[in-house]
Parts: structure tokens; sequence; C-alpha cells
């Protein structure tokens, strides 16, 4: 898997003008929540949430499942209806119609369609987000599949699938990305390779939201916030983590906070 | 525009990885007429009077069908979602769906009314009025499907709206009974209801010769029908869900 290499053979121009762009943008968080409550039927997922991610960063969301990671990310993504409070993404409302184009939200299930192959899946996604053709074969090769590109999608294993739902984010070239789950069955070479791309991602200026179950994922996030039943109840860097619970593995530092708060 | 014909092209490419589907969307019709022309072997009147309209109602009712279940998968896979945070607007994935099938339908409308015309000698002097008429009434089955896909959660439930969204309208259009000689409150209905036009209108074809003021009025109506139920369609497409 070539992964980053073949994006930083991309033209200089790209690269002085994203960094324009990060001395810019560099100061204001790409994410900031405030008061937000999200309610689905009776059940408060997001009870009261405040939480801002810095841009130019890989900011990991851990926590169990049904802890609202995911009704957080699409909060974020501008498609979850919210009770209260405000989701501002890239210095505006989330949602908005010019956020669109800059955010690349790849959701759990792997959704790109599996009755297309995977070039005819990228070639799609590339014609609504205004990209073409070389970035669809670069996003393939990015995610290691550049020898399944006339395959159905339908055709291939979970983890094939969810990263050509990956890839056609990765063509867009969006300011922000919100993955949610992106890593879930994915072998520890494969998952390594990612994180690579993440950091990668993150050093040309780009923000990554990605969420995991997995704790020992947080080690490779610059920022980690932990999530238990809908409420952040850590929000530092892994070392912090690390020295503020006294535990060196990441899963122990996650119950130590749990169990603290709930205390 | 490239939003609408690459979703167009999208759902097209779908459909050729399909090859059965694309089989029964193009031939079963003409197979069902072939059927509906020797069941009344022994009364041709029968055939001639509602074989045309045959050749409008197929299109609708494949179509719907076909609409209604891809629409509902769209909306539980995930890919609806994910294509409403991306800049496609809602009109252009309605619109590139409507070209889509729209040009399936054309394929289905040409080979029916080939089959219908030469083959099975239906009477009617204008093909080209046909085809125009099944495309349209095609483009309407699929525009009712989008709509009605909102109010499906499952497939199943999708196949089902046909009974509720079709059958009535087959018994009220005229094709059973002629639509005068029914009950007041089923005649008023049955002036409501799409399909209706289009059954006029083959009917039409049937019996004349010219692109008379009837089919230029059911024309107009069932295009009016079309854009209102795109339009509803679309509406139904929410960004934001709970």
């Amino acid at each position: 898997m070539n992964t980053w290499k073949s994006r930083s053979s991309e033209p200089d121009l790209t690269h002085s003008m994203a960094g324009l762009y990060i001395q810019r943008m560099l100061n204001s968080p790409a994410i900031e929540i405030e008061r937000l409550t999200v309610t689905r039927g009776k059940n408060t997922v997001l009870p009261d949430l405040t939480v801002s991610v810095p841009t130019g960063s890989v900011t990991g969301l851990l926590g169990p499942s049904g802890c609202g990671k995911s009704t957080l990310i699409r909060a974020i993504a501008g498609i979850q209806i919210i009770e209260s409070g405000s989701v501002t993404v890239l210095g505006g409302p989330a949602g908005r119609p010019a956020a669109r184009q800059r955010v690349g939200y790849v959701t759990q299930a792997s959704s790109v369609y599996p009755d297309l192959t995977v070039m005819q899946n990228l070639r799609y996604f590339a014609a609504l987000t205004e990209s073409d053709e070389q970035a669809a074969l670069v996003a393939v090769d990015d995610v290691g599949l550049a020898d399944k590109m006339d395959t159905l999608v339908g055709d291939l294993s979970g983890g094939q699938r969810t990263r050509v739902s990956l890839a056609a984010a990765l063509l867009a070239d969006p300011d922000l990305y919100l993955l949610d789950e992106p890593t879930v069955g994915l072998d520890p070479v494969l998952r390594r390779d990612l994180w690579q791309l993440f950091t990668h991602l993150a050093s040309q200026g780009k923000t990554l939201l990605v969420s995991s179950h997995v704790m020992d994922e947080a080690g490779r996030c610059d920022r980690v916030l932990l999530m238990r039943e809908g409420q952040i109840i850590a929000d530092s860097t892994p070392d912090e983590l690390r020295a503020d619970t006294g535990e060196d593995d990441l899963e122990q530092a996650f119950l130590v906070l749990a169990e603290g708060k709930a205390a | 525009m490239t939003r609408t014909l690459a979703t167009a092209r999208r759902v097209l490419q779908q459909l050729s990885h399909d090859p059965r589907s694309i089989a029964m969307i193009v031939v079963l019709p003409s197979l069902l007429l072939l059927l509906f022309k020797y069941v009344y072997d022994g009364n041709p009147v029968v055939f001639n009077r509602v074989g045309p309209q045959m050749l409008g109602i197929f299109p609708f009712v494949v179509m719907f069908l076909v609409t209604s279940v891809t629409m509902v998968r769209e909306r539980t896979s995930g890919t609806l979602e994910r294509l409403l945070t991306t800049p496609l607007r809602r009109g252009e994935l309605i619109g590139g769906y409507g070209v889509a099938f729209g040009a399936a339908a054309l394929a289905q409308a040409l080979v029916t009314s080939a089959v219908a015309i030469w083959l099975l000698d239906m009477d009617v002097n204008t093909p080209w009025a046909v085809v125009v008429f099944a495309v349209t009434d095609a483009v309407l089955g699929t525009a009712l499907g989008l709509l009605m896909s909102a109010f499906a959660v499952t497939e199943f439930q999708a196949v089902q709206f046909m009974p509720l969204i079709v059958v009535p309208q087959l018994l009220l259009c005229g094709l059973l009974a002629p639509r005068d000689s029914m009950p007041d409150v089923l005649h008023w209905l049955s002036n409501v209801l799409p399909l209706s036009y289009a059954a006029d209108a083959f009917s039409e074809l049937g019996s004349t010769s010219d692109f008379t003021s009837t089919l230029t009025k059911d024309l107009v109506i069932l295009i009016g029908c079309c854009t209102l139920a795109l339009a509803g369609a679309s509406l139904t497409l929410r960004r934001r869900t709970p």
C-alpha cells in the first residue's frame, strides 16, 4: 500500500495554499460545540455537551458502543436534528451548504453502492464533489484497493467496503473528516497504515475526528475525547491521560476516569 | 446539471450490473401483451380496445415498483444520508432518478410498442405518440415510486404500496369499465387519479390518427402529475433526521 506517499507528490502550489490557509485557521477550532442537547425518542442521547476540536489535528472520539459517538458525529455533519445548543463547523453552522464541500463524512456502515464497482462508486462521489478521475485514482491507492478497482463492492469483505467508503471521502479533499469507526474489522497492518494516512492528512492542515471503541487507538491521536453516556469525561492528549490517571494503559485510564466520574 | 447526470449514470450503472432486471424491464410487458392477445383469441375486439391501454399501464406499474424499492434501499443503506452531506441537491438526486428510469422506460416503450404494433397487429395509427405516452407514464410511475418510498421503512413495505397505489388506479382508470358508467363518487375519484388520463390517452390513440386536443390535455395533466410527485418526493428527503 502506497498510503500517503502518493499524496506527498502533489504539486507544491497545493501545499503552499494549504499552508497559508492553516496559518489563517490555526487559531480557531475546526469544530466548536456549545451546550448541545440531542434527544432521540424519549432518550436524551447528548445532554448539554460542550467541546471543541482543534484545526489540523487527529482527534479521537473514544467510548463504548451506544455512548453517543455516532450521534455527536451526525450533529457535526449537520444531519442530526438537535434539541438545543450550537454546532459550529469551519466557522459557520453545521450542515450549511458551503460546508458540505469541505466536510467529508464517513458513516459507520459503509455507505457506498454494493451493486457498483469500486471505481464506479468513486467516480460518482467525485462527480458530486467537483473532484476528478485523478483524485479517485489517488484515493483508491491511498486505501490500498488499487488492485480491486473493477470489483463489485458487494463482493468485497467488510473491511474493504469500509475503505471504499473512506476513499469516497478522501477524493473530495475536504478540510474536515468525520470518520465513524473507520478501522473496525481491519487487520493490524491496515489499521496502522490508515492511522499513518490520518496523521499525514493532519500534517497538511486537515482536521480529523475519528471515532473508535478500541481504546488502544487513542494512543495514535493528537487529542482524545473520552465519551461515556453522552458526556465527555476527558479531553486531553494521550500523555496527559496517562499522567493524570497514573495508568500506562489507556484502557485502564478510561476505567479510572469512568469510575471516578460515577463515584 | 452535472450532478443530476452523474446520478442518472450511477443509477443506470447499478441497473447494468443486474441483467435479469434489465431483461424483465424490457421484455416482460411484451410477453404479457402476447399472453393477453391469446387469452382473448376468440374476441379480438377486446384486445384492440384494452391492448393500447395496457401499453400505458405496464411501464407505469413496472417503474413504480423498481423505483420505490431502489429508493427504499438508498434510504436504508445509509447512502442517502451520505449523499445529503455532499453538495448534491435534493432536486438533483430526484432528477437523476427521473432521467435514469425515464431512459429505461424509453427502451421498454420502444420494444413493447414495436411488438404490439408489428407482431401483434395492434391497431394504433401514431406509434410515436404511443411511445411518448408510454415514457410519460413510466416517469409518472417513477415519480410516484420516489414519493411513496418515503413512507416505506423496508423494501417489503415498498412492494406492498403496489396494491395500495396501483391497483385502485387500475380499477378506476377505465380499463375494466368505462369511467362514466361508474357511480358518481368513483367517477369523481377516477378524475383525480393520474392513471385515468394515461388510459384515456391510450384509448384515444387506438381510435384516432391525429394528435387530438384530448391527447394534448391528457399529456399536460400527466406531466403536471409527474412534476407534482417529483416535487413532493424531493420534499420528503430530509437532510436532518432524528
